[in-house]
């Protein structure tokens, strides 16, 4: 209960602070927006070779492709802000009060989740004009999905941060990390065009088995093995992660 | 109030080959009693802030024992958070936040309701004098207004102990004697005071007792008069920088000149602090002309003679050798 309670009153303190920071936010709604606007007009002619006939069907392909992306990369740089928040003694003046640790760690994963969930509606109403269609349950249940692939990025961010303790290795480390699993998760590339060794690599990314699980629910087939594969492997590894990083975390922190 | 033995800690440093140890905190004993202010004196890298964060249950000792208001430190950590505030050297406040939004959510981090924390807040912001710019972006306020701030949010509780690590380190003449009236109200509530700086003045006036510390150890401790009367008699500053030499290098004139002073009887012990000779006499009434003498007859003429009573940093530089002013 105590749990619930500090990591809510640390994740409305961050969100606040995010709402109260015009760049951030302008960035955060513009950044959505800027990928629709460019992609679109080469979607159709790429998305042919999946099989899409119109501009719908790209979308359907596309959209959860970049809800993938987006999420990834927006938790792989989470760490930043917990670097900056360690440095500046923000952390530790939170921990000399009784407040939850884990409360501490949870309250600003959620506001990335946050974040990246608005973002995604954002995206999904830009996309509506252009002709994406979606059942909405499904939809509800791929931001479900897309959350929980956003706790994961985000605590596997913050991992690496606090295991390295620096930003200019955190950033290396991210960068070699996140390109190749979003180029193997098939985000903006379909990986029916990679060569097969590629795609059997891409089996034991988890990440392209969210992309995968999406893509399903956005084709309406929400029965579709891979929906609950995705999701489970989402949901095992972001706990896994978590308890990792609240462990690294609560360790002195200095 | 706070009684700590044997406090000791020391952090790995490097990697590989370079890996090595640096032993911050090398065995410290103190006590406080109830409603004491009590400072902590020592130059960087002395191991101030390492000592109160080991006490704010932020770091754990490497060895020693503590306990705070009746609480075992090691034992009863979460405890101990209860009794005490910490205001860290760094200060701990985002850029884009206000001082009201801090204090309200600093109160519900300590498990306050929401009312209540807002009362609180209410209550800080009048009594930190933080009415004007309480709503103001933090990136706005001056150094002053925002130390001001980072005390308020750690006695937001009403703590029975509170740390202040380097309160006034980089504020102007006027903050820091606005500062120190907040330290003593503090006190006056019935809160005890235990805080680190590395300015004379401040522990000389502000605080009931003290502890140098320097590398690690605690060398001297006690009320500041009690301290500087130890240093007995007078101290006499001698500039030997601009002097005047008429035989020998100019650049030998301060060796010569000590070692000569100091074999005189009258001088107890000296010092040479950069270009001044510190010698610990008596009185002083006596002894300049005859230092003055001393010196003539070697053909040195010091460039200013400087009578005064012993300083804190006197102190310092008679138990470790080294001043504390740069
Ligand atoms: N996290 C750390 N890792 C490695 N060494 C550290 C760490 N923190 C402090 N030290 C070292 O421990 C020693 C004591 O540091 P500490 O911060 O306690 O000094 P201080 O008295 O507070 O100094 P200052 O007046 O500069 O604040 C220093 O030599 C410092 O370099
Ligand atoms: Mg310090």
């Amino acid at each position: 209960m105590k749990l619930v309670r500090d990591t809510w009153l640390i994740f409305q303190q961050e969100v606040g602070l995010m709402v109260r920071n015009p760049v951030m936010v302008a960035f955060s709604l513009a950044q959505p927006v800027t990928y629709l606007i460019l992609f679109a007009p080469f979607l159709k002619v790429v998305m042919v070779d999946r099989g899409a006939s119109s501009y719908a069907d790209a979308y359907r392909i596309y959209v959860p492709g970049l809800f993938v992306a987006m999420g990834l990369f927006g938790g792989l740089f989470a760490g930043y802000g917990l670097l900056s928040a360690l440095r500046a003694g923000i952390i530790d003046r939170c921990r000399v009060t009784p407040v939850s640790r884990t409360g501490l760690l949870l309250g600003r994963a959620l506001m990335h989740v946050c974040l990246n969930v608005v973002q995604a509606v954002i995206i999904t109403v830009v996309a509506l004009p252009f002709g994406l269609r979606v059942h909405l349950g499904n939809l509800l249940i791929s931001y479900a999905l897309l959350s929980v692939m956003v706790l994961l990025s985000t605590s596997i961010s913050y991992d690496i941060a606090l295991l390295v303790r620096n930003e200019n290795s955190l950033g290396v480390l991210v960068n070699t990390v996140g390109q190749p699993i979003s180029l193997l998760a098939g985000v903006l590339i379909p990986l029916v065009l990679a060569p097969l060794w590629i795609q059997q690599v891409a089996v034991w990314n988890p990440f392209s088995w969210a992309t995968n699980g999406m893509r399903a629910l956005f084709n309406g087939q929400i029965t579709e093995p891979v929906v609950w594969q995705g999701a489970l492997i989402m949901i095992v590894l972001a706990a896994v992660s978590l308890v990792w990083s609240s462990h690294l975390f609560n360790r002195e922190v200095s | 109030m706070i009684e700590a033995t044997g406090l000791r800690k020391s952090y790995r440093v490097g990697r590989g080959r370079k890996a090595g140890t640096v032993e911050a905190v090398r065995g410290v004993d103190f006590a406080v009693e109830r409603g004491e202010i009590v400072g902590f004196l020592g130059p960087n890298g002395a191991g101030k802030s390492t000592t109160m964060r080991m006490l704010a249950t932020l770091i754990r000792p490497d060895g020693g024992r503590a306990t705070i208001a009746g609480v075992d430190l090691l034992r009863a950590p979460a405890q101990v958070r209860r009794q005490i505030g910490f205001v860290a050297q760094a200060s701990g406040t985002y850029d884009d936040s206000t001082a009201r939004r801090d204090l309200v959510l600093q109160a519900r981090l300590y498990g306050f309701g929401k009312a209540e924390a807002q009362r609180r807040a209410e209550a800080a912001i009048g009594a930190f004098q933080l009415d004007d710019f309480a709503d103001r972006r933090i990136r706005t306020y001056s150094g002053g207004q925002r130390r001001r701030l980072d005390v308020a949010l750690g006695v937001i509780h009403s703590p029975q102990v509170i740390f202040l690590d380097e309160p006034t380190a980089g504020l102007d003449p006027p903050s820091r004697v606005r500062m120190w009236q907040e330290v003593r109200r503090l006190r006056a509530e019935g809160m005890t005071i235990f805080l680190t700086t590395h300015y004379l003045d401040e522990a000389d006036t502000l605080c009931d007792r003290l502890s140098i510390i320097d590398g690690g150890r605690i060398v001297a401790e006690g009320t500041p008069s009690d301290l500087k009367r130890e240093i007995s008699g007078d101290v006499v500053a001698i500039d030997l920088t601009r002097a005047d030499v008429t035989d020998g290098p100019a650049d030998a004139d301060l060796p010569i000149a000590a070692k000569l002073l100091a074999e005189q009887p009258y001088v107890h012990s000296s010092e040479a602090v950069d270009g001044t000779l510190r010698l610990y006499v008596d009185s002083a009434a006596t002894a300049i002309p005859q230092i003055m003498r001393t010196l003539l007859t070697r053909g040195v003429e010091p460039g200013a003679i400087e009578a005064r009573r012993p300083s804190l940093d006197d102190v310092f530089l008679a138990k470790t050798g080294r001043s504390l002013q740069e």
